[in-house]
């Protein structure tokens, strides 16, 4: 059981990195907290991958530290991290059958035959694969080396942490959700560190107490699932968390009011001038549609209904607008404005989050 | 799965038939001809059965040279093969240095038979090759000329430095098509280095092994014309490989008939060894 700090953690695949580009992973201060069920999540190419594969060991950092608990082990080969780790694309043992395959981590650290017999065939009830034990490995479908590839990550249950590459990419959809539950159910159960790196937001809102939002070699945002619906601190979290993302309007703010397209509306809170590229970021679950002079003015291009609501797609300016509209609710004839809800709007300035009360102190 | 046919295909098939009926079976043929019957010259044949067959399988001299054949095939192998292995495992995977490695470990394989033969032929001299005076001056006692056993350790060696290369290049081959997860997997599970080989690496070249083993069975056991260019075949019958034995009957005596029956033999023999090594290597796979 351990606490996993990042410390001033770099890296770079090239030996001299000189450019910002040249960083896989800018530097960054980050805790794993024992216990916790994390998704880190961003669009592939991100850095998600690599810092997973500096937690495990299989990555040296170009620069900073990893700690397990107070324990510096930054240069410890992956074996004395004692790690799990599944990947992307599943990793059988061909030659071995698949009980051979879960047990090859235990046998690796010595562990007594009765033992790892037991835990075998624990883990092979949980992914299900009970029937298929004497079976060869290499004759297996796609999906069900995966479960295997599970299988040997969670054997171990004296781990430190289990880390998932985008374990399901290759599994169907509804055995997806039946293994998500399973790896679910077994933090519970057991309460390993668990970080899962996906770059679906289902798969992570619905796995982890806490969202790590990877961006460009960045960590941007970390917390819960409702923090980063409600408060995102950098539009990308606002773009990539949410269904659609995060409506952005070009703004020019002026204390307590925002100017948009020609447009004024209020915000709850007073802001400081404002340099920079200034945006209002609101979601489309906090627009509605409205008439006459209040709010925005807003033309709809496309209704969209997906089942329990309708999305509006449209345009305030040159900026596309969504909004999304409950399943009872009828859409106005008159529809030509759209409003936001204040007190759910938020300021951006070069896509960071601006804080309204700590600019007012500053200023 | 139904098949569609298509009887026209033949006709498409059929070129390559006949290139392969006039370069390989029917030179085949005239060999099956001269096997069953006796001749003295003048185009005049006389039927001779199985003769030729049981006085080849009775004769203690290709008895003889069959048991040096085996024997030495079975050290090429033994040698050739972890040898391979091992030069593939530590030839570096990216890079300047993998291209140098490369080059380095073909060339071997693009020096003519023959001129491989003189090389060792000339190294291994007492009075002028670097390696045989070498030897001399170091006070051991080394021969090729008139010790059988020197003889042979030569023709091995120089059958090693000719062609552990092909082993070498064909198992890298088969290491890169490795995906680095695979050896990642196995640093998390904490596999040791022997694991990983007798896990993950050798069960991903065992395709390649196979050609491997079998070019080599076939090559060494076909071997003529380095042994010949540097011992002769000699001292006395020491290294006569088959082939040796075979060109001595067929050109040297002329005994065309029992020179057929043993050609046939030896394709057999070649054919059925190939057929046990491929029967054996794939049985793990099923």
């Amino acid at each position: 059981m351990t606490r996993i700090t990042l410390e001033n953690l770099a890296h770079s695949y090239q030996p001299k990195p000189s450019h910002d580009d040249d960083w896989a992973l800018k530097p960054m201060n980050l805790t794993w907290e024992d216990g916790g069920a994390y998704a880190l999540l961003g669009a592939s190419g991100c850095g998600k991958s690599t810092l997973l594969n500096i937690i495990s060991g299989l990555l040296v950092p170009s620069s900073g530290r990893v700690l397990f608990n107070d324990r510096d082990v930054t240069g410890l080969p992956t074996a004395e991290r004692n790690i799990a780790q599944v990947f992307q694309f599943p990793v059988v043992y061909d030659t071995m059958s698949v009980r051979e395959n879960l047990a090859f981590p235990l046998k690796n650290r010595g562990m007594p035959a009765d033992q790892i017999a037991a835990r075998v065939d624990e883990v092979a009830r949980m992914i299900g694969m009970t029937a298929m034990l004497d079976h060869r490995a290499r004759r297996l479908t796609a999906d069900s080396k995966q479960k295997i590839s599970l299988g040997r990550g969670m054997v171990r249950q004296d781990v430190n942490a289990i880390l998932f590459d985008e374990p399901l990419t290759v599994i169907d959809p509804h055995m997806k959700w039946e293994l998500r539950t399973q790896l679910k159910d077994l933090h519970r159960r057991f309460g390993h560190t668990m970080i899962y790196v996906t770059h679906d937001q289902t798969e992570a809102l619905t796995f982890a107490d806490q969202v790590v939002v990877m961006h460009d070699g960045r960590v941007v945002q970390s917390g819960t699932p409702q923090a980063l619906f409600d408060a995102p601190e950098h539009t990308f979290v606002g773009y990539f968390i949410g269904s659609p993302g995060m409506n952005l309007l070009d703004a020019h703010v002026d204390g307590t009011t925002a100017h948009i397209a020609g447009a004024q509306i209020g915000l709850a809170h007073g802001y400081a001038p404002l340099s920079g590229k200034v945006q209002l970021g609101i979601r489309p679950e906090f627009l509605r549609l409205g008439s006459g002079t209040q709010g925005l003015p807003f033309t709809i291009h496309r209704i969209e209904d997906v089942g329990h609501h309708r999305i509006i797609r449209g345009k305030v300016g040159d900026a596309d607008i969504n909004v999304i509209l409950p399943e009872a609710q009828e859409i106005p004839a008159d529809a030509s404005r759209v409003v936001p809800d204040p007190g759910r709007a938020h300021i951006y300035v070069d896509d960071w989050r601006v804080d309204p009360s700590a600019r007012e102190r500053a200023a | 799965m139904d098949k569609p046919v298509n009887n026209r295909a033949w006709f498409l098939v059929l070129p390559v038939l006949l290139l392969v009926a006039f370069s390989a079976v029917l030179p085949l043929m005239t060999v099956v001809n001269y096997s069953v019957q006796d001749t003295f010259g003048g185009n005049q044949f006389f039927w001779a059965g199985l003769d030729w067959f049981e006085e080849v399988l009775e004769s203690d001299r290709i008895r003889a040279a069959l048991g040096r054949q085996i024997l030495f095939s079975a050290i090429i192998l033994a040698i050739e093969i972890p040898l391979g292995i091992f030069v593939a495992l530590n030839m570096p995977k990216r890079g300047i240095w993998a291209s140098f490695c490369l080059v380095l470990m073909a060339l071997p394989l693009l020096i003519p038979w023959n001129v491989v033969g003189t090389i060792w032929q000339v190294f291994g001299r007492v009075d002028i090759g670097l390696l045989g005076h070498t030897l001399k001056q170091l006070g051991i006692n080394y021969n090729y000329v008139n010790d059988a056993v020197d003889a042979w350790i030569t023709v091995i060696v120089m059958d090693v430095w000719h062609w552990t290369s092909l082993v070498a290049l064909l198992c890298y081959a088969g290491l890169q098509s490795i995906p680095d997860a695979y050896y990642q997997a196995a640093r998390i599970d904490q596999a040791s280095r022997w694991k990983v080989f007798r896990y993950i690496e050798l069960p991903k070249m065992q395709g390649v092994l196979l050609i491997a083993v079998l070019l080599r069975f076939m090559d060494s056991f076909m071997i003529y014309t380095e042994p010949f260019v540097v011992t002769g075949g000699g001292p006395g019958n020491a290294t006569t490989f088959l082939s040796i034995d075979l060109v001595k009957m067929a050109v040297g005596q002329f005994d065309l008939g029992p020179a057929a029956a043993f050609s046939l033999i030896y394709f057999l023999v070649i054919l059925l060894i190939s057929f046990v090594f491929y029967t054996v290597m794939t049985k793990e796979a099923k």
